[in-house]
């Protein structure tokens, strides 16, 4: 599939922009690097030459810390071409927390448990206006931790919002330990389906399952949630489930070797 | 004060379909007409103010003009970070309404005490703060928050506060409005305290002018017409940390470094000393205990 293309592309993207500018969350953004692959490949209705195009589905990434990703993502379907160049720099919207200044991103994000709200007053005004397009938008399993994001699932459903996907980006780790040592979230699946969700839960590097996961979404009168299973830092043999990728950046030999992993 | 905005934003719906009420949960006997009347743009999201005004941000970011509603903290505090980054930061077109400023919920205890509201909102960028001192005041307000782009919050006091000014009042400029004339000391004000401050100025026969712009406040009042009164005194339902009297001084002593204050005036801040009252009491009480008096 042309998306496995894109979301090795998209982890290239990252490893440079990491080890040059000597950024963390590398094992966060190639965690979510399929999901944004399948997603901007087959799913989302976008123009990245007008960027407030009306009918554009629109993606909240809640994950704002991830923002390589989404970043590299977006460079590669074409919304600029300057990311390189300008991630991290003085004066430049680059920032290392996602920035709306940046063309193709809805909202600023980078304090945890707040995007969803918003999707929801998004895919709510979707509805008043009787339009079509949709609300996507990502989370980190750690971010769950937020209790706002509870006052938006619990809204979502009751206003029956089945515009509204929600992804979970569920590498299991999160800042300072194993999401199951430091809030546990299981079992996550019945309590979206509590919740009265929509539910599926995929092997987050499958783009194929991802996709089919996409395509088969209800508009039953309820949300939908994809509870990606993921890896930290997929791709990658020794950053793969090591918490310690949410900080460092890749030294000169971990990024020749890293960058062969990923090339091969 | 609660009634008149209610009333005024019915009407303004009626013309303006871009107007979106939340409430969490709040809003008995007072939000019914507009719910009643515009079941479409009403939503009452239950009792999640985090949540409200993420909601809020979402539909202001796709054309709606967002008021939120609920009491004192709630809407506010409880929520500062929501209001600070996805509202603020994003600029939008979003309007919290507190109602309980000060100790109009008195004898409810502390979590009703709205005391440090417009010390802590009037720190962040993009947003205005109001606190109108009565009903015209309310009126003038609410319809300003629509017909501005941006982030606005305003503290409402409770009911039944008196009619001071004798029409709408005009607000451009975020000047402050003379409420009476006087001499030898100046008295500033906002929000409801103002009702009790204008009996002793004009017992007094001192003069008294309102705020019901906290922020950014407009500058051109401060002149050398202020040295013909020998004091200043402002006046606050709120904590002296930050409030209102804080920001009288900031703008004062802007005003005094470009050189366009000959002298800087004497001015004293009455309101909270920085303190809980965590008893019960009715707000005249707790005005009382919190020594909010123009009288040394």
């Amino acid at each position: 599939m042309k998306s496995v293309e894109f979301a090795q592309m998209i982890r290239i993207k990252c490893l440079e922009l990491s080890h040059r500018k000597k950024t963390s969350h590398l094992g966060g953004s190639f965690s979510i690097a399929d999901v944004l692959a399948v997603l901007y490949s087959y799913v989302l209705k976008y123009d990245s030459q007008h960027t407030q195009l009306e009918i554009r589905d629109r993606l909240f990434y809640s994950k704002g810390h991830a923002c390589m990703a989404l970043y590299a993502a977006l460079e590669g379907v074409g919304f600029y071409s300057d990311l390189e160049e300008k991630f991290t720099l003085d004066g430049e919207y680059f920032t290392s927390h996602i920035n709306h200044n940046v063309p193709g991103v809805e909202l600023s994000t980078g304090s945890l448990g707040h995007a969803l709200s918003v999707a929801v007053g998004v895919s709510l005004a979707s509805k008043k206006k009787n339009q079509v397009w949709r609300t996507f938008t990502i989370v980190s399993d750690g971010e769950l931790d937020e209790g706002s994001n509870w006052e938006a699932i619990l809204l979502a459903p009751h206003l029956k919002l089945d515009n509204m996907v929600l992804i979970v980006d569920y590498n299991k780790i999160q800042s300072f330990g194993m999401t199951n040592e430091v809030l546990n979230l299981e079992p996550l699946n019945s309590k979206f389906v509590a919740f009265n969700w929509n539910v599926f839960e995929v092997d987050g590097h499958d783009h194929f399952k991802l996709k089919n996961c996409f395509d088969n979404i209800l508009l039953n009168g309820k949300p939908t949630v994809i509870i990606a299973h993921t890896v930290k830092g997929k791709g990658v043999s020794f950053m793969e489930h090591k918490l310690e990728w949410h900080y460092k950046s890749p030294s000169t030999e971990q990024f020749d070797q890293a960058l062969k992993e990923l090339k091969s | 004060m609660r009634n008149a905005f209610a009333k005024d934003l019915v009407d303004l719906a009626r013309i303006d379909k871009s107007i979106f009420l939340i409430t969490g949960d709040l809003g008995f006997s007072v939000l019914e007409p507009f719910a009643t009347e515009f079941p479409d743009r009403f939503l009452n999201i239950g009792i999640a103010e985090q949540n409200m005004t993420g909601v809020a941000a979402g539909l202001a970011k796709e054309g709606y003009t967002v008021f939120t509603y609920s009491i004192g903290n709630f809407p506010t505090l409880r929520c500062m970070e929501q209001i600070r980054y996805d509202v603020c930061y994003h600029n939008l077109n979003v309007k919290i309404i507190a109602v309980g400023a000060g100790y109009a919920y008195g004898p409810l205890g502390v979590s009703h005490h709205t005391t440090e509201d417009l010390g802590m909102l009037r720190t962040i960028p993009n947003l205005t703060v109001a606190s109108p001192s009565d009903p015209f005041e309310v009126s003038a307000i609410t319809k300003m928050f629509v017909e501005t782009n941006g982030p606005c919050y305003m503290r409402l006091n409770k009911t039944g506060e008196s009619k001071l000014h004798g029409s709408v009042p005009d607000l451009s400029g975020n000047e402050p409005l003379k409420l009476c004339a006087g001499t030898e000391k100046l008295v500033l004000g906002t929000g409801a305290i103002v009702q009790e401050a204008i009996k002793v100025a004009k017992e007094k026969g001192w003069e008294l002018w309102s705020f019901p712009i906290v922020s950014p406040m407009g500058k051109k009042w401060i002149t050398d017409d202020l040295l013909r009164f020998k004091e200043i005194i402002s006046i606050e339902e709120h904590q002296l940390n930050s409030g209102f009297g804080s920001a009288v001084l900031e703008v004062i002593n802007d005003v005094y470094f470009s050189r366009k204050l000959t002298k800087y005036p004497n001015i004293r801040r009455v309101g909270i000393p920085n303190i809980f009252l965590g008893f019960s009491g009715s707000q005249e009480y707790l005005r009382n205990k919190a020594q909010l008096s123009l009288l040394l």
